[in-house]
């Protein structure tokens, strides 16, 4: 278990006195690294100081200073506090920073995201595409000084609306009426367009293979997706097959792209709040959370008992639904249509009463506030509750088991397939059951307890075997030890108030930055806010699960069958939209 | 044994199989005792979604509906009052909160100026909800500090054109409101009362 937990800080900058300085702005920490240094200094920090696990990399656009920065977060899977280190660049192009691709592989997805949306290069990566916008998109959607087709004010609250609010549609803004902007000098009559796709299918590994006769076989790409049953949504991948065995493979996302974070830094901190269920949209409790964690941090503010009781229960609850249903789409995948998923969303169904009763939604709850959540339990709500976690619950998921766990078909179809070994999915960032199913028994909520969660007994539940079945395990030994957390957590619920204060609409964040982090069910989920104590945030990073334990696919899938694909990418319980937010 | 974990597996799917039968003929008996039926019936559908149900989980929608609970949230409405000779007394001021804390400005409000002086005054001249953008987050309801919006139970809202409510649409009476959520209304009410009670009490101690 990672119950080593060390408080220690580093102190980069005695060790690098020339290239590192500690970050002094008001209400930030970590450490302001040169550029030309960087690879150097980040070499230290993984192999010396051993933090291993690069948690998110992101850029920040800092206009009025003229200066883009590239932030990055690493931990120890070991546990304790993380490390954050910046690298500052003038904010003029090119803009570039070398790649620490060959020292964290995890950065790879997040680098290009950087380029995509911030347009900073990263000379090293060996695959610098866009990645969320498509080829060809015209400006880098996340500076400071790129404005949307519907674009009608910097910030919300807009003006528009009160007290003379005529009301208009959204595309009357648009000269074209619709969503789209060409740039300037732009005609679309004469404009031939170029192969989009050409760059994506270059980057595949190409080679031929021989067999002992001398016969050359031909290799052919597949694309799966992005309409295709098994991609749960619009996710696609690009996979090049040698007969029925993948050899290379790319993911291709973004089609679900809606800019979460542009559009969550136009609204207020609160305005947030309901977008964030919008990300995970089975996990929305979980969102909450991570969110407000963020921007509790930031305002220093401190949650009630009762609620940190009722976070806990409803988190622990929603981990319960989640890794339900994906058990029931798992075995979907597999091809065990329908049964086990029906059998999993009847239980699923009596979770989301309890949400709607408490919240008000069933999938977008919105329920957690600054400092506490809503309103208080009903009582009736925990009464379903309790009867739900002592009897009902327990019986089902051994049902699961005896339904599943034995069954030789499932076994002949997880055993041995998609092998991660703990060293790469480390390297690749994975998070959350992915990560411990491959032996390393990282879980947040012991690492670095969030919440109340150093209160509770629980097991960080891990497997070696670093295949599709330990993945099947971990989750169902994780419902288990939901179960022990909720038990725990019904039995010892305090009477008391529910928010610290009376609630606010527009909230005062003081300038600062903060990383609110937490064990969602599908992996690490990250908020990383940036406050420049105005009324809505400058930087709003969602460090996505879903999205950095993509990182891994080609790993896992190179050397299987086109048919393990399916399940390869069905373990990794990846939610479009919180992959192409 | 080879084929053992299927046995297993299938002996699951056998139980739940009968496990409807079962349930259907105890409350088949039931019925022939005087109870009522599973299907159709309240108390079918609250058994199918109670926490210790078994046998048949679906409800059969649109003939069956599920309960709406008191804080489910769907699309905003404006509140109002009956005054004694029939005038509809609207709570909302204008003040603009609920459109300033809505995530995706789905709200438009024209506020009402006096014909005389030509000053505002805290009432509404027109008051538009777009609720094909409104995300039902409930913000604009649990902020308002006059009760005068509130989220409605009714949720089948399919249209063949936009949905840009306007006043007439989104006035409810007080009644309406009280009926589909009566604790939350008690408790505003009772609030309410206690404020204005103080007030007056404030107001007799002055003079």
């Amino acid at each position: 278990m990672a119950t080593t937990v060390s408080t220690k800080s580093v102190d980069l900058s005695t060790i690098f006195p020339d290239a590192v300085i500690a970050d002094e702005r008001k209400g930030y920490t970590g450490w302001l690294v040169e550029k030309d240094n960087l690879i150097e200094i980040a070499t230290y920090v993984r192999e010396e100081l051993d933090y291993d696990l690069l948690s998110s990399v992101t850029g920040v656009d800092y206009l009025p200073e003229e200066k883009m920065e590239v932030v990055y977060q690493v931990y120890k899977t070991t546990g304790g506090p993380g490390l954050f280190f910046k690298v500052q660049i003038p904010r003029e192009d090119p803009m570039e920073i070398p790649s620490v691709i060959n020292i964290w592989p995890g950065a790879d997805l997040q680098e290009r995201e950087i380029w995509d949306l911030y347009g900073i290069k990263f000379p090293g990566h060996p695959d610098l595409r866009r990645i969320l916008t498509w080829e060809g998109f015209e400006g880098h959607p996340m500076r400071k000084d790129w404005q949307e087709p519907f674009y009608e004010e910097e910030t919300k609250p807009f003006k528009s609306r009160w007290p003379k609010g005529e009301h208009i549609h959204a595309e009357e803004i648009n000269p074209y009426h619709d969503n789209l902007k060409f740039p300037p000098k732009f005609n679309p009559e004469n404009w031939t367009p170029t192969d989009p796709e050409e760059a994506l299918y270059t980057s595949l590994k190409k080679f031929t293979t021989k067999n002992e006769d001398g016969l050359e076989a031909e290799q052919i790409i597949v694309n799966m997706g992005p309409q295709h049953p098994s991609t749960h949504g619009v996710f696609r991948a690009v996979v090049v097959l040698d007969g029925e065995k993948v050899v290379s493979l790319k993911p291709v996302m973004g089609y679900l792209h809606r800019n979460h974070e542009k559009i969550g830094e136009r609204n207020t901190y609160l305005h947030n709040m309901p977008y964030t269920d919008r990300l995970d949209y089975f996990n929305s409790m979980a969102n909450n959370w991570a969110y407000a964690l963020a921007v509790e941090k930031l305002m220093g503010i401190e949650v009630t008992e009762r609620s940190e009781y009722i976070r806990v229960i409803m988190s622990e609850l929603t981990r319960i639904q989640n890794h339900l249903v994906w058990v029931g789409i798992f075995l979907n995948d597999l091809g065990a249509v329908v049964t086990p998923l029906l059998y999993a969303f009847e239980e699923r169904e009596l979770i989301l009463d309890i949400f709607e009763e408490v919240s008000g939604a069933r999938m977008m709850c919105n329920y957690y506030r600054f400092g506490g959540v809503v309103r208080d339990m009903p009582v009736r709500a925990f009464e379903k509750l309790k009867q739900l976690v002592y009897d009902r619950l327990p019986g089902k998921i051994e049902e699961f088991e005896r339904l599943l766990s034995e069954n030789e078909i499932l076994l002949s179809r997880v055993k041995g397939i998609g092998y991660l070994s703990a060293k790469d999915a480390i390297a690749t960032s994975m998070t959350g059951p992915m990560l411990r199913a491959s032996g390393v028994p990282y879980d947040i909520r012991r690492a670095e307890p969030y919440g109340i969660y150093d209160r509770f007994d629980f097991d960080v539940v891990t497997r070696p075997e670093c295949d599709l079945y330990a993945r099947y395990h971990v989750r169902i030994e994780e419902m288990h030890q939901s179960l022990r957390i909720l038990e725990q957590a019904v039995s010892t619920i305090p009477e008391g108030p529910i928010l610290p204060k009376k609630p606010v609409y527009q909230v005062r964040v003081p300038a600062g930055e903060a990383y609110g982090r937490i064990e969602s069910p599908k992996g690490e989920l990250g908020f990383y806010v940036i406050s420049n104590g105005k009324p809505n945030p400058w930087r709003y990073h969602v460090r996505a699960p879903s999205f950095i334990n993509i990182t891994a696919l080609e790993k896992m899938c190179v050397g299987e069958k086109i048919a393990d694909f399916v399940a390869i990418l069905g373990a990794i319980d990846i939610v479009l939209g919180e992959l192409d937010r | 044994m080879y084929g053992k974990g299927i046995l297993k597996s299938l002996s699951v799917t056998w139980k739940r199989f009968w496990m409807t039968y079962i349930e259907d003929l105890s409350w088949f008996f039931r019925r022939m005792a005087g109870g009522v039926n599973r299907y159709y019936t309240d108390e079918g559908i609250a058994r199918r979604s109670s926490a210790d149900t078994r046998g048949i989980f679906t409800i059969q929608y649109p003939e069956e509906k599920l309960p709406v609970h008191e804080e489910s949230r769907y699309l905003p409405f404006l509140v109002y009052d009956e005054t004694e000779d029939g005038e509809k007394d609207v709570r909302c001021t204008s003040c603009g909160i609920c459109a300033k804390v809505c995530p995706p400005q789905c709200i438009w409000i024209v506020g009402k100026n006096d014909p005389d002086s030509g000053k505002s005054i805290p009432q509404i001249a027109e008051f538009y909800i777009d609720a094909d953008i409104c995300m039902n987050c409930g913000f604009c309801s649990e902020y308002c500090p006059f009760d005068a919006i509130k989220m409605d139970h009714e949720y089948e809202l399919a249209a063949y054109k936009r949905n840009i409510y306007n006043m007439d649409m989104l006035l409810k009476p007080a009644e309406y409101y009280a009926s589909i959520r009566p604790e939350n209304a008690a408790r505003e009410d009772e609030a309410r009362r206690v404020k204005e009670e103080a007030k007056a009490a404030k107001k007799a101690n002055a003079a």
